[in-house]
């Protein structure tokens, strides 16, 4: 798999170029409620960042995650359950779900951080599954009808999220902050010491660093944000259902971040509102949406390998070298 | 230092001065590799025991034993081949200056260790390609950028796995003077095939084949070695 690249950041003429488009884009998500359905918008935040959090472990530490519904669902059940049975405040409950997750990718990227490549994949997967299966059985999750009717509340006891526009800006707000806890992480100390370890393993341990826990500690903190996508979903829709836990759902994230671009920070972004878009505008029409999705991927795999993102960079990273 | 028996090498004594320039030698399939794997815990010894300044290291693991002091480097170039020729040794400064695991802080917080790190790849001779891409850069600075960076550690003791292969004569002959220059207050321990290099660096040489020790002496000594000669030199040197 291409993971071996990285864009931003590191291409000064890109930063300039990128802070333009990001203002230009803040402006948009802002506007955007007054002219798109509010609920789809924050479908996209959500999956966005779901995708931007697995996109850490795979763009960033060269790590392929097929377990991170867990993370995502599981923090959907616990901000569920905290908010509607324990009647938490919702940003708390948001966070608890994260700090759930997090726990949860502690364990299970212990387990599987000892192995690589497809091995890691299959354990993350196995371990999903598990979690999975314990969220069918167990009595708080409600089985098959899942936690319904979570109560958006009042967030921080003042305002009222039941008002579509406010629960967007808050949503808004925490996907923002998400974002840049991400971007903060790829850009540092940590961050370049992960880079070093995607670039040569063997080396970065000849050099003294315990590779491992450095996997681990990106495991985790790519957890707790999948979660932070999660909870923040249970608060929006106000459920919480065995979707978003099953292995489907950690596939649905590997196809966003693969559309998009892996290892570049907006394509997920990007990935997750092509195919939450798709899956909307298409879920009302005769088309069957997965047979779209599936065309939509191969032709993507074949000709973009970089992803939708991706391929622009290179575009535009390749330009000045010609000219000079 | 000294470790003894193994199943790819066995019975091997082998002990390092400090503050020498150690040869390893021997045909291709000798075990050379290996003794550096086992040496810096890459792989593990069935039996026998390794120490370091006094200490046993046998049961550590590779990262540990790079804390000591003991650093590698590896037969294929060993860089980080998207990031640039400074970062490259920003990575290896950052863990012995404490600035590894802050995930919040941002990467501008790593421009401390600059200085250090253009001092060491000046001393490399690679200054000029500071901002480069480890990537972009040919073979022999390659392998002088890995020594850069190995020599970011201030380690005791270096292992390089064979230097100088596939370098050019000019590469060479830069890399044998770095080699010499920075063993000054070192021990170091190299596998090479250049027995010229050999000739003119190293204060020992031990020579391996299938497994085992042959020989260990002078160059002089050995190279008189009839055995030695048999196994190694009368095939492949001149």
């Amino acid at each position: 798999m291409a993971v071996g690249t990285q864009y931003l950041a590191e291409q000064p003429k890109l930063r300039t170029t990128s802070l333009v488009l990001g203002a230009v884009a803040l402006a948009g998500l802002l506007a955007a409620p007054f002219f798109l359905y509010p609920e789809f918008l924050m479908s996209i935040l959500c999956f966005a960042l779901f995708a931007c959090a697995f996109n850490l472990l795979i763009g960033y530490v060269g790590l392929l995650s097929f377990g991170h519904a867990a993370f995502f669902g599981g923090a959907a059940y616990y901000t569920a359950h905290a908010v509607k049975v324990w009647g938490w405040e919702p940003l708390t409950g948001i966070l608890f779900g994260a700090a759930g997750a997090a726990a949860m990718g502690l364990i299970i990227g212990f387990i599987a951080i000892r192995r690589q490549g497809i091995y890691f994949a299959m354990i993350t997967l196995a371990l999903s599954q598990m979690f999975a299966f314990i969220c069918l059985q167990v009595p708080f999750t409600h089985g098959e009808d899942g936690i319904q009717g979570v109560p958006r509340g009042h967030l921080l006891g003042i305002v009222d999220l039941s008002q579509p526009l406010a629960m967007y800006y808050v949503t808004l707000a925490i996907f923002l902050f998400g974002v840049f806890a991400i971007w903060r992480i790829v850009n540092s100390p940590f961050g370049n010491i992960l880079k070093a370890i995607r670039e040569n393993e063997r080396r970065a341990v000849s050099l003294g660093y315990r590779v491992d826990r450095y996997k681990l500690g990106a495991f985790v903190m790519s957890a707790a944000l999948a979660g932070l996508a999660g909870g923040t979903k249970a608060i929006v829709f106000q459920f919480a259902t065995l979707t978003d836990v099953q292995w489907q759902m950690s596939g649905e994230v590997i196809l966003m971040t693969l559309l998009g671009g892996i290892g570049t920070m907006i394509g997920p972004m990007v990935g997750a509102g092509l195919v939450i878009a798709l899956q909307n505008y298409l879920a009302s029409s005769q088309f069957p949406v997965t047979v779209l999705i599936g065309i939509i991927f191969v032709i993507c795999v074949l000709l973009f390998r970089r992803g939708i993102v991706g391929e622009i960079l290179e575009l535009m990273k390749r330009k000045p070298k010609g000219t000079i | 230092m000294e470790f003894r028996g193994f199943v790819a090498v066995k019975d091997v004594t082998l002990s390092v001065n400090e503050g020498t320039i150690h040869a390893l030698i021997g045909p291709n399939g000798a075990g050379k590799t290996t003794v550096f794997n086992l040496l810096t815990k890459f792989l593990t010894p069935t039996r026998g025991q390794i120490s370091f300044r006094g200490n046993d290291i046998t049961g550590l693991k590779p990262a540990e034993v790079a804390r000591l002091g003991l650093v590698r480097s590896f037969q294929i170039s060993a860089v980080f081949p998207h990031l640039s020729v400074l970062d490259n040794v920003r990575v290896a400064l950052q863990r012995p200056k404490g600035l590894a695991t802050q995930f919040w802080l941002p990467s501008s917080s790593l421009s401390s260790l600059d200085e250090r790190a253009l001092e060491l790849i000046d001393a490399v001779n690679l200054s000029a390609y500071a901002h480069l891409n480890a990537s972009e850069l040919s073979y022999g600075r390659k392998r002088a950028l890995e020594i850069a960076t190995t020599l970011a550690l201030d380690p005791a003791m270096l292992l390089l796995d064979e230097p100088m292969a596939g370098m050019g004569h000019e590469d060479i002959g830069r890399i044998a003077d770095l080699i010499r220059r920075v063993a000054k207050n070192r021990t170091v321990l190299m596998v090479e095939h250049n027995l010229n290099v050999v000739a003119d660096l190293c204060d020992r040489v031990t020579v391996l084949a299938r497994g085992e020790i042959l020989s260990d002496g002078s160059y002089v000594t050995v190279s008189a070695d009839p055995r030695v000669r048999e196994a190694y030199m009368g095939t492949e040197h001149e």
